[in-house]
């Protein structure tokens, strides 16, 4: 036992490290971001946040966006695995592992921001159970980093069986494997509603204050994360011996057509409501759309975002476009961008903006701020990479290809 | 972040590891080892004993910090059948801000940057009380000016506060007489209080705070004007140091028109009292329920 944990362990750093000169350089690039946000975090840890452009009046900001993006990112994991195991769909049961490996590598990103907002990171574990003061069951905070935490654990776990079995040419436990899947998909939409409520309990920012806010996050986020997912089973295709059907990357299109048409409905009923009520609150709004007293840093942004969004959903839709290879990736990069933009800044600066006693402040991230983001990406992109590496040769194997 | 903050809180989760931090504390001869500082809890669940060693390590931190001897850290309780409330006449505030800077100086607030725990707002008389249409920057020779009049905007110490329910660390909470205070050794940061708080009362240190050592009021209570560390959410507290041992909050003191009144609300023949029997009072927001403890009225 102690022995295959070993050979398992060994031989996976073997394979994760092991590759050509693209995958060097791409390690080496990632390194070499993560080392450049690594400096700027530092410099931050010694002034405190005032090297952001965070103030009282806007007081998140592009971190607490990035965070929320994420968390979304994290949980579109379930979209690959409902139709893989609850309708038993077999070209996409393969490939499910990979939403998993996103999965763990989003959260793990969407928690770096959250390090990274605090003023004092040296106090995180008063977070934690037993041994913090965690404000329960008050603090939405307080239960995100609870579900979050537990989502992590979760995927790991079925991260770490199947890959583990399938290092060892062994069928993975199904009886194990099937009902911690199974219940990933409640915890999935459960990290995302919380997350969701973080913001829609804030009676104080009438932007958030809103019954639809989770609903539109579970939305979005079922267009992100698959579109992430696309584009990297593609690379698969074509730089691997794994066999990824293009039945299954045409329906898991199709299924983000679907969400990407409930999001942008769900927005428009929010547009309605602002606009047709008219009251002071719809002055967030207006800041987002087109800007208020010359105050209108994010308007470019956020008809991007809408352009981007309204794109990709005809794009997806249309089956001609949704199966030809050129407009299938221009859809993900649009849905990538229109969602990046609408779940993180525009979701976060217009709730904030004006502040709750009228004064607009505009925020624009600093350059450090936006170096240490980049540094958290690239440290995401990391894990996946390595973990994606540790995967493919598993499902490469004919005998193991049960394995996911 | 290299706050002397680190070793000031000290408890322990079980006995073995008390002991170790026992042996530790032994060792180190001194009362903060690094296994306590590991475990500290926060300062209202310690022993009376152990919170005297705590302000009095407080006291030092500040003696080697600031090089000044004379400053002193209470944890003055409530008092019995105390509930504090304030009472502000907008038909006689001025606007002249000195209650801002009162404030500052009362409650050690940074200089640089500066932090500010009352805002006064400019409203213009055609609006009414409009915060989508006030000013908190207005700069005129004189004020007030004929067509503006002027609402000044402090933490209103909510009978059902935002703030409080959303801290993920138990790091803020009501006092018995209504106060509303932080734990500056147990915030974590992440000022989801601020996203909460209607009133725009809570405030960040986003850097380091800076004080001349000379204008430090030496008077402190370890929840409300003691010198913070960076990284940490403040506000006002009515001035907890002064009133809890029967003085006036400084902005009452200090303003020169009488616009501010306080007082304990339990006490019926109090002035309080008096002015909510006399006068019509609102309060700001009252549509979020917060129910403050802050009365707005007009006197004329």
């Amino acid at each position: 036992m102690i022995k295959d944990i070993t050979s398992f362990t060994t031989g996976s750093a073997r394979i994760a490290f092991k590759g050509g000169p693209t995958f060097y350089a791409w390690i080496g690039f990632l390194g070499i971001v993560c080392l450049w946000g690594l400096a700027a975090w530092w410099n931050q840890f010694q002034h405190g946040l005032i090297t952001t452009n965070m103030r009282d009046q806007v007081s998140w900001a592009f971190y607490i966006g990035n965070f929320t993006f994420l968390v979304g990112v994290a949980a579109a994991a379930v979209m690959l695995v409902i139709p893989a195991y609850i309708y038993n769909w077999k070209p996409i049961k393969e490939i499910a592992i990979f939403g998993e490996l996103l999965a763990v590598s989003a959260i793990v990103m969407s928690m770096l921001f959250v390090f990274v907002d605090v003023g004092r990171p040296d106090r995180v574990w008063q977070l934690m159970p037993i041994i913090g003061t965690p404000n329960l069951p008050s603090s939405l905070l307080g239960w995100d980093v609870m579900v979050l935490n537990g989502y992590l654990v979760l995927n790991l776990i079925i991260v770490v069986h199947l890959l583990y079995t399938g290092f060892h040419k062994r069928p993975y436990n199904r009886k194990f494997v099937v009902p911690l899947l199974l219940f990933s998909i409640p915890a999935a939409v459960g990290i995302h509603t919380v997350t969701a409520f973080v913001y829609a309990g804030t009676a104080a920012r009438p932007f958030w204050n809103s019954a639809i806010l989770a609903p539109r996050f579970l939305a979005s986020a079922f267009c992100s994360g698959p579109a992430i997912l696309l584009i990297l089973f593609q690379i698969l295709q074509r730089t691997t011996h794994i066999k990824i059907k293009d039945e299954a990357i045409w329906k898991i299109a199709e299924l983000m057509a679907y969400a990407m048409f409930l999001n942008l409905f769900l927005f428009g009923a929010e547009i309605f409501r602002e606009y047709y009520s008219n009251t002071h609150h719809l002055i967030h709004t207006q800041y987002l759309y087109s800007g208020v007293h010359g105050h209108d840093a994010l308007v470019p942004y956020a008809w991007a975002s809408l352009i981007c969004s309204v794109a990709a959903f005809l794009l997806f839709l249309i089956p001609a476009t949704r199966t030809h290879l050129v407009t299938l990736n221009l859809g993900c990069v649009l849905i990538f961008a229109g969602v990046y933009i609408e779940k993180g800044m525009a979701l976060v600066i217009p709730g904030m903006t004006p502040d709750t006693l009228g004064e607009f402040y505009e925020y624009v991230p600093t350059l450090n701020e936006v170096r240490i983001g980049a540094g958290i990406f690239a440290i995401g992109f990391l894990v996946f990479t390595l973990l994606c590496k540790m995967a493919i040769p598993i499902l490469r194997d004919p005998d193991s290809g049960k394995a996911a | 972040m290299s706050e002397k903050s680190f070793d000031r809180r000290t408890l322990l989760v079980s006995a073995g590891l008390s002991t170790m931090a026992g042996i530790s504390a032994a060792a180190s001869g001194k009362s903060t080892g690094w296994v306590e500082r590991l475990l500290k809890r926060r300062f209202v669940e310690l022993s009376d004993a152990r919170r005297e060693e705590i302000l009095t390590e407080l006291e030092e931190a500040c003696r080697v910090k600031y090089g000044r001897d004379d400053i002193t850290v209470t944890d003055t309780p409530a008092l019995d059948g105390v509930e504090f409330a304030y009472g502000l006449d907008l038909s006689r505030c001025v606007g002249c801000r000195r209650c801002v800077y009162s404030c500052v100086h009362e409650n050690n607030q940074s200089r640089d940057p500066q932090i500010q725990w009352i805002r006064v707002l400019e409203m213009k008389k055609d609006h009414g009380i409009d915060f989508a249409e006030s000013n908190v920057y207005y700069d005129p020779d004189e004020v007030p000016e004929p067509d503006s009049f002027y609402v000044p905007v402090a933490c209103q110490q909510c009978r059902q506060p935002a703030c409080t329910k959303v801290c993920p660390v138990k790091a803020t909470w009501q006092e018995p007489d209504g106060i509303v205070v932080i734990d500056s050794d147990w915030c974590l940061g992440c000022r989801c209080c601020m996203s909460a708080c209607p009133y725009g009362a809570r405030h960040f240190n986003w850097t380091e705070p800076r004080i001349a050592t000379e204008e430090i009021n030496p008077d402190t209570h370890i929840f409300g004007n003691r010198l913070r560390p960076n990284g940490v959410v403040e506000k006002c507290t009515f001035c907890i140091h002064r009133t809890r041992k029967g003085r006036y909050p400084a902005c009452v003191e200090i303003c020169p028109v009488g616009a501010r009144k306080f007082g304990n609300l339990l006490d019926e023949a109090g002035e309080m009292r008096y002015l909510m029997r006399e006068k019509r009072v609102f309060v700001l927001k009252e549509e979020l329920n917060t129910r403050p403890r802050f009365y707005y009225f007009y006197a004329t």
